[in-house]
């Protein structure tokens, strides 16, 4: 990771959209002093880890899939040139047009001229990981474009002006009050209103998003997505979800561009029976997802393009141990049973990765150049359960370790960040205590303190609407008052 | 050099502790995982999944040829086809390649010449074939066959009703791959849409057909 470190985040970065995110030991803190999503993520990591390990559980050769999946994976890394080249002639001779990114900027130039190419100014987008680490969306609306989101929890985090917090149920820091009120009050700036008398139930307000998007749907020219496998023999792509926002997305427009990281490739399609097994039951807990689109070039006629994306991960390549984080197949697993992400909640990470996943790959995708991206790999107390759930056999733990080495060896600046960052770890799993404490001191300061943070802590409040936290962090107050 | 050159440098670079002669199939693959499995009888076990997804689910195959033979079996699966879809009621969408006796008596129109999007909109519900059933996941499997029609017309409606061959239901995920031709638009289905966004509670029909209904025959 040496020559990775000496880039700048903002040049090739995973980049800005958490730049002036306070470092994880203190937006942690942070997050273990909010009730509201501290519940939602007990409730929601809980919840879907019964029924992963259900599924799991019913699957007698999941041991023989997972090692199957990684095998798969370590084969396309260690032969990523091959494959690459294999896909883009496969999608070219299935009609497509292929597109690639070095970095953020380049991806969003070529997705932008697409756009302008075909005379709209409105698109649909399907929730891709992908597209949110390069901030499409506000390279898009730069350029007079705008991008719907349309994923129900992506809706909500667009319509609240916020950001996700879990890379499956993004809008988990939301709850139903909050969700309608975030719907009327801001609907109808998008589009159709919701109706004036909007219940706060679950299947009044998927209606209401159902109701929202039809129309946007039945006239959109323009999709974008990310994709889940490209499968380099034959040039399918393949987008497993849930709403059905991702087929109307892929199948309605005339024009569909795909943006999707080098690391997405499977050699064969023969491999996807391990991944087609392994994500479902990995992620939602559920024996298949409801839809999953799959498609190779120009399908029924429409014009296809896929954007090969890099972005930092031919330097985490590079890294012999570090590698294996590209084997993840973006289940979420790990966010579930991590007991350090249950308590500091999906923001904290500052990156549109969080978890023990995120962890492990934003450092090393942005180089470790912020002392947020240093203290990312003491994130953990290496109990090693994210591990134990990984469908391609992440060692996360061996990572983490490894990553901190490198701050270690990086000096001065690396020291003071260890000795924060586990000192920030260890009290945010001092629980319950610690976390009635912290609520205590949140509800003291409410009322003093002003809704936006001065500084650093600015990023962090400006994306909320819940109180705003006391002007001294966690970890101050702590020394302070314990 | 190109960014496509660059980036693929870039990796030859990234893997420079590759040995230069490995291939790619020298890194073996352990496929010891089960292709296929025995265990309950797939149809029994695929109606049990279906409806574990809340999907409507009819199965005319056993009572109809125990009824009349095998010779009009398909005769009456037709007419309980048709049945069912007059029941529902309504503007019925079908692609060109559904049998004329599964609409006897429906209000059906054909997707030929194409409908436009608010014609789809408008339909009450659509009727198609699949290319193949996954018992174990409940999943039906659309690839765009006359029978099944473009995918638009089975994303749009409200009300899916699609017809299943006995002999196209499969155990296992990788035996519904090996069957399944990659160059077709391919549409996993198994249950009706559904999001857990919101405090994850389960909502069924987000945005596509909100009602799943399944014919076995
Ligand atoms: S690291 Fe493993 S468990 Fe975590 S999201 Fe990736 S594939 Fe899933």
């Amino acid at each position: 990771m040496t020559g990775a470190r000496a880039r700048g985040a903002g040049a090739t970065g995973v980049s800005g959209t958490f730049v002036g995110m306070p470092a994880f030991p203190i937006a942690s803190a942070k997050a273990v002093g909010d009730s509201q999503l501290r519940h939602n993520l007990h409730k929601a990591t809980h919840t879907i880890r019964g029924k992963r390990a259900a599924v799991v559980g019913e699957q007698p050769d999941w041991t023989e899939l997972r090692a199957a999946g990684a095998a798969i994976k370590n084969r396309v890394l260690r032969h990523l040139d091959v494959y690459l080249e294999q896909l883009e002639a496969a999608v070219v001779k299935a009609g497509g047009h292929v597109h690639w990114a070095a970095d953020a900027a380049e991806a969003n130039r070529i997705v932008t001229a697409l756009v302008k190419a075909t005379g709209e100014t409105e698109v649909v987008k399907v929730k891709s990981m992908a597209t949110q680490e390069i901030e499409l969306n506000e390279a898009l609306a730069d350029a007079g474009i705008t991008a719907y989101e349309t994923d129900l929890a992506e809706l909500i985090v667009q319509l609240g002006d916020d950001r996700p917090s879990h890379i499956l149920v993004p809008a988990i820091h939301r709850n139903r009050a909050e969700i309608r009120e975030i719907f009327q009050r801001s609907m109808s700036e998008w589009g159709r209103p919701a109706p004036a008398d909007l219940a706060d139930d679950p299947p009044a307000l998927a209606e209401a998003a159902r109701l929202h998007l039809r129309e946007r749907f039945l006239a959109a020219k323009v999709g974008i997505s990310g994709a889940n496998f490209a499968v380099a023999e034959t040039g399918t792509l393949v987008v497993l979800e849930s709403e059905g926002n991702g087929r109307m997305c892929l199948t309605l427009p005339e024009t569909l561009i795909s943006v999707v990281g080098i690391e997405k490739l499977v050699p064969t399609w023969q491999d996807l029976e391990v991944f087609m097994q392994t994500l479902p039951r990995s992620s939602t807990g559920e024996r298949m997802n409801p839809y999953t689109s799959m498609w190779t070039g120009a399908a029924e006629g429409q014009e296809f393009h896929l954007v090969l994306l890099d972005n930092g991960r031919t330097d985490v390549l590079a890294d012999q141990v570090g590698r294996q984080a590209l084997r993840c197949i973006r289940c979420s697993a790990c966010l579930n049973v991590c007991p350090v992400y249950e308590r500091a909640g999906g923001h904290a990470y500052g990156s549109v990765y969080p978890g023990p996943i995120g962890a492990i790959l934003t450092p090393q995708l942005r180089g470790m150049s912020s002392e947020l991206d240093e203290s990312l790999p003491y994130a953990s107390t290496l109990c090693g359960a994210c591990y134990d759930v990984c469908p391609v056999e992440i060692n996360i733990p061996e990572v983490l370790l490894d990553l901190r080495a490198k701050v270690a060896a990086a000096g001065g600046k690396g020291h003071r960040v260890e000795r924060l960052a586990m000192a920030g770890a260890r009290r945010v799993l001092e629980s319950p205590g610690l976390l009635k404490a912290g609520q205590r001191a949140a509800g003291r300061f409410r009322r003093l303190t002003p809704r936006r943070l001065p500084g650093p802590l600015a990023g962090w409040t400006d994306t909320r609407d819940i109180p705003a936290p006391p002007p001294q962090s966690f970890r101050e107050w702590w020394e302070r008052n314990r | 050099m190109s960014t496509r050159d660059q980036i693929l440098a870039k990796v030859r670079a990234a893997l420079a502790d590759v040995p230069a002669d490995e291939r790619p199939e020298d890194v073996a693959v352990p496929r010891d995982y089960q292709r296929s499995r025995a265990g309950t009888d797939i149809v029994d076990l695929l109606i049990d999944r279906l409806v574990d997804y809340k999907a409507v689910v009819h199965h005319t195959a056993s009572a109809a040829v125990g009824a009349a033979g095998h010779a009009d079996a398909s005769g009456v699966a037709d007419a309980v086809v048709a049945r069912l879809l007059v029941a529902r009621g309504g503007r019925i969408g079908a692609p060109v390649g559904v049998p004329e006796e599964w609409l006897e008596g429906v209000d059906a129109v054909r997707d030929d010449p194409v409908l436009p999007a608010a014609e789809l909109d408008a339909l009450d519900g659509v009727v198609t074939g699949c290319a193949l059933a996954i018992a174990e996941t409940g999943t039906i499997v659309l690839d765009g066959s006359p029978d099944q029609g473009r995918r638009a017309l089975t994303l749009v409606p409200d009300h899916h009703l699609c017809v299943v061959r006995l002999d196209q239901i499969v155990r296992t995920v990788p035996e519904a791959l090996a069957r399944l031709d990659p160059s077709r638009p391919l549409t996993w289905i198994s249950g009706p849409s559904a999001t857990s966004d919101i405090e994850l509670d389960r909502v069924e029909g987000v945005h596509g057909p909100r009602t799943l209904e399944v014919v076995i025959i």
